[in-house]
């Protein structure tokens, strides 16, 4: 028993890794971490990593479910390279994660979990704990299991219920080491388990346990303190990408005024959008589980022609299958957002891993010359603002909208700024349409749009379809002339855009002979690379791209002022075929298709080779 | 605004060149539609049709209406996502066996189950027309085309079987050398509150030229077609009067005489069960006559009125959303 503790050593920041089977709640216990965190102040980014099989044989390597969360005292942009702690529940766990965790670190493991089936179950040949296979790591060995039955056993429940409780006990020890308060989880247990009274005892028993044990049991040399954070003054909560772009289409529903259609078919990134945006039914939602992917934008493309602000949202298998209707969409003119959370391909390929390989596929994966917007997010945060900004580009030019998030932002957290609703910006929507000599498509002489006439409306009746039509008319037409015309016509309205849109920026040192370009979700990465480079004396500029259809006016401007350009992406080279066929600028790439996003050390490494 | 009650068919009638091949059963049918429009008591800019691809689903350019001609096989999708979000619309799906059946047939199914309030006309001429004579999935097994020089080898579906099978809440069939019974079964099928699925047997002059002519011609229809009245005998016969009865589970034809005292079937649409329907959808010619109208209407909630009652319900519960609400939920703090 410690009478006197030693003070806390304070940190800038660190990092946790939780895992465990995949039904050892491992997502649970990382969130509610995060969320703590959160709530103390830090600045959080998280790293959820899951199988795709909902529950792979118990104690085996593929099932493994991690949870990595980096919080700190300053602002961080990444879920962390290399965690300092890693808590394993069981020896699939670590052994799962062992690679990621550098000599020295600290390895919090169930020592319960460590008997000959088990550690065979993993793969083992020999009992890690003892083959001094772990010698280089700081190991904690606390019996888990057995602990959290006796801390619960008040509670009465069953062993295999309230073994289940373990990981609060994992979690109550991992709030101790960093000095974190209860209330949060306790809170959360008793919303949770309202009307199941007896778990919420079990669970909360637990976590108190974990907390007092790893107090009085002295299993840590030393103990820590991240201190708050200093984050711009506002209100604050914790958000995934997946929630920020329901929120963001939302918001775009309730600011034009116009109810939300969304149409889709289950899949793995995408599904959480689908069950967010089903709760919101009391906002006039309208959500419309599709019998696959086709069917999905098809209700969608109805909606928006019947003049709803209609959306669908997939992940790139789907993508694949909406290309015929996307096609429609772009010629019948008509304002349709399509989200695709990107994950690993091709193919199924692992569908709960992120990527960024379907950029080529959303500017010119259909038949024909069939432009339309294309856009990506770089934070979970910005899910938020870019899929209001979706709406805003479909409704004003009359096109459909690709918004490319991926599995990393969709399932990733960050501390979101709650924005004043009376602060968005206005989008305006007009229906009202001069019915003497009504034409569908007359287009506004500055937006290219065609006008959003919607069937109820008398005197505006008329026919659309994807046959190629005359140009003002709508008509039917196959002349060469016309074709020629309303091909350009389609993509001039497209190019167009690049004037509505914000310049792209520059960060780093705007000075540096050199520049790193990245698109999408990496962008954390990214920054962070060339942020610490320029701390080490490097000159490193860095631009990143949101808009990736049109490119910003100033692309080719930014370009020209560097003597070498990097490009950075998670694919084999799609970013860079946009730049070198656009701008025919050489450039030097670093890609990583290994399912997981970049380490801001891998990019230091790279940039630093090239300079 | 049109005045729903001085519409007349010249109304409906637009400005495009109708544009199929001379003697098309098509030509029909939008002419019974056209007659239809002005009896249904619809201002003109409520009314919509859409329809996927193929010789039929031209249909909407020549409709003085709204209209989308879509992509093949997916009109379905477009109009549940229409009438979804404008329930007040009159829609109208055109489509053909090959849009509806074959590559569409999943979206017919789900049409058919959901049950939102929309007219589904399917076109069914037994071959693809508008990529120039293969077989079709309602074509015979045997049929000799360009795809089939040795005859094609399927089983054609039988599209109000098919339709009976996804729960469709109002099946019909009609034809399209009747004008009068066309019309007849659009304005029902326009009445029904749900899905209504009408197959339109139809000739195609060119390519699969008068596979109904045994039943349907005007010389041989009294004999070889049964009309469904509901309420009515299933009776039919032109100088003989045959009637439609049953010998077990079984329909047998017999003449009136023959059957004497015993009383043919009396036509129930409205009956919940399937299987009386179907046993009228397995009648197939020339052992049966062909029967022609309303097979089943049964009553159950239309799509976009459930969809419109949980918003509202939503809405009674939990207020109206607000975006304040919804941004601020969960855990939150300040700095």
């Amino acid at each position: 028993m410690s009478q006197v503790q030693e003070p806390r050593k304070v940190l800038q920041h660190a990092t946790i890794r939780f895992a465990g089977d995949s039904g050892d709640g491992m997502q649970l216990t990382g969130t509610q971490f995060t969320n703590t965190s959160a709530v103390m102040g830090n600045d959080i980014s998280t790293f959820p990593d899951f199988p795709a099989e909902i529950r792979a044989p118990v104690g085996t390597v593929p099932g493994v479910s991690g949870f990595q969360v980096h919080f700190s005292s300053e602002e961080i942009h990444t879920p962390g390279d290399v965690p300092d702690i890693l808590v394993a529940m069981n020896p699939a766990a670590l052994k799962a994660n062992l690679v990621d965790m550098p000599h020295g670190s600290l390895i919090l493991i169930n020592r319960n979990s460590f008997n000959k089936a088990q550690y065979g179950k993993a793969q083992y040949e020999s009992d890690p704990l003892t083959d001094g296979s772990l010698d280089k790591y700081r190991l904690v060995e606390v019996p888990l299991t057995d602990l959290t039955e006796r801390a619960v056993a008040e509670t009465g429940l069953p062993k295999k219920a309230a073994d289940r409780c373990k990981n609060l006990f994992a979690l109550g020890v991992m709030y101790y080491l960093y000095d974190r308060p209860l209330e949060v989880t306790l809170n959360w247990l008793e919303e949770k388990f309202s009307s199941k009274p007896q778990i919420m005892k079990a669970n909360q028993l637990a976590l108190q346990a974990g907390y007092n044990y790893a107090d009085t049991a002295e299993i840590f040399t030393d103990h820590y303190q991240v201190p708050k954070a200093k984050l711009a003054a506002g209100e604050y909560r914790s958000l995934t990408g997946n929630q920020a772009v329901a929120m963001g289409f939302v918001a775009a529903s309730e600011v034009i005024g116009k109810p939300l259609f969304y149409g889709s078919y289950p899949i793995t990134p995408a599904s959480d959008v689908l069950h967010e945006l089903a709760k919101l039914r009391h906002f006039g939602v309208m959500t419309f589980q599709a019998e696959d992917e086709i069917a999905a934008i098809g209700v969608a493309i109805g909606a928006a022609y019947g003049g709803a602000l209609a959306l669908t949202g997939t992940s790139g298998p789907g993508l694949c299958l909406k290309s015929e209707a996307i096609g429609l969409a772009v010629m019948t003119e008509l304002p349709l957002v399509i989200l695709n959370v990107q994950r690993a391909g091709p193919s199924t390929g692992m569908p709960t891993k992120t990527e960024q390989s379907d950029l080529l596929q959303a500017v010119w994966g259909r038949n024909g010359d069939s432009p339309l917007v294309v856009l990506a997010p770089a934070t979970p945060s910005e899910c938020f603002s870019y899929a209001f900004e979706a709406f805003r580009i479909a409704v004003k030019y009359m096109t459909p909208v690709i918004l490319l998030t991926d599995g990393y932002l969709g399932n990733g957290t960050e501390p979101w700024m709650i924005p004043n609703p009376e602060d968005l910006p206005s989008i305006e929507v007009s229906h009202d349409h001069e019915v003497k000599d009504f034409q569908p498509y007359r287009r506004d002489p500055e937006t290219l749009a065609r006008p959003w006439a919607i069937p109820g409306q008398p005197g505006l009746e008329h026919r659309i379809g994807g046959l190629e039509k005359k140009d003002i008319t709508g008509n039917i037409n196959y002349d060469p002339d016309n074709h020629q015309r309303m091909t350009d016509l389609r993509l001039g309205k497209i190019n167009g855009i690049a004037k509505d849109i914000p310049e792209l920026e520059i960060y780093g040192n705007p000075d540096a002979d050199l520049v790193i370009l990245g698109w999408g979700g990496t962008y954390g990465a990214l920054y962070s690379s060339v942020k610490r480079l320029n701390a080490a004396g490097f000159k490193v500029a860095g631009a990143h791209f949101r808009y990736l259809n049109p490119f910003p006016a100033n692309t080719g401007d930014v370009l020209a002022r560097f003597k070498k350009v990097l490009v950075a992406e998670l694919n084999t080279g799609q970013l860079d075929i946009l730049v070198r066929s656009r701008f025919a600028r050489e450039t030097t790439p670093f890609f990583k298709v290994q399912g997981k996003p970049f380490k801001i050390n891998e990019l230091m490494d790279f940039i630093e080779a090239q300079l | 605004m049109s005045n729903a009650a001085t519409l007349t068919k010249k109304d409906f009638q637009s400005d495009q060149t109708v544009r199929w091949c001379p003697g098309c059963g098509d030509y029909a049918i939008l002419s019974a539609i056209q007659s239809t429009m002005p009896k249904l008591g619809i201002a003109k800019e409520n009314i919509v049709f859409i329809s996927g691809i193929g010789c039929s689903s031209r249909f909407p350019y020549y409709m003085e209406t709204y209209g989308f001609h879509t992509i093949h096989g997916r009109a379905p999708t477009i109009a549940t996502g229409l009438k979804t979000v404008n329930p007040d619309l009159s829609v109208w799906m055109i489509t053909g066996d090959g849009d509806g059946l074959s590559i569409g047939g999943n979206h017919l199914l789900h049409i058919l189950r959901r049950n939102p309030n929309i007219n589904v006309l399917l076109f069914n001429n037994q071959i693809y027309g508008l990529t120039k004579g293969q077989y079709s999935p309602t074509s015979e097994i045997g049929k000799k085309t360009k795809s089939s020089p040795m005859g094609s080898l399927e089983s054609p579906i039988n599209p109000i079987r098919f339709a009976l099978a996804a729960e469709a809440s109002f099946v019909a069939r009609t034809y399209d050398t009747n004008v009068k019974h066309m019309g007849e079964v659009f304005q029902a099928a326009a009445a029904h509150q749900g899905t209504s699925f009408v197959e339109i047997y139809q000739n195609c002059v060119i390519f699969n030229p008068d596979p109904f002519d045994s039943f349907y011609d005007r010389k041989v229809r009294s004999d070889e077609m049964i009309h469904l009245d509901e309420g009515e005998p299933l009776v039919f016969g032109k100088d003989v009067k045959k009637g439609l009865f049953l010998d077990g589970m079984v329909p047998v034809v017999k003449t009136l005489e023959e059957a004497g005292d015993e009383q043919p079937i009396v036509h129930q649409p409205e009956q919940k069960a399937r299987y009386y329907a179907n046993m009228l959808a397995e009648m197939e010619h020339p052992r049966y006559p062909i029967p022609v109208g309303v097979f089943r209407k049964v009553v159950r909630p239309s799509y976009e009125n459930l969809l419109k009652g949980q918003v509202e319900d939503a809405i009674a519960k939990k207020g109206r959303g607000k975006l304040k609400d919804l941004f601020g939920q969960g855990d939150t703090w300040k700095v």
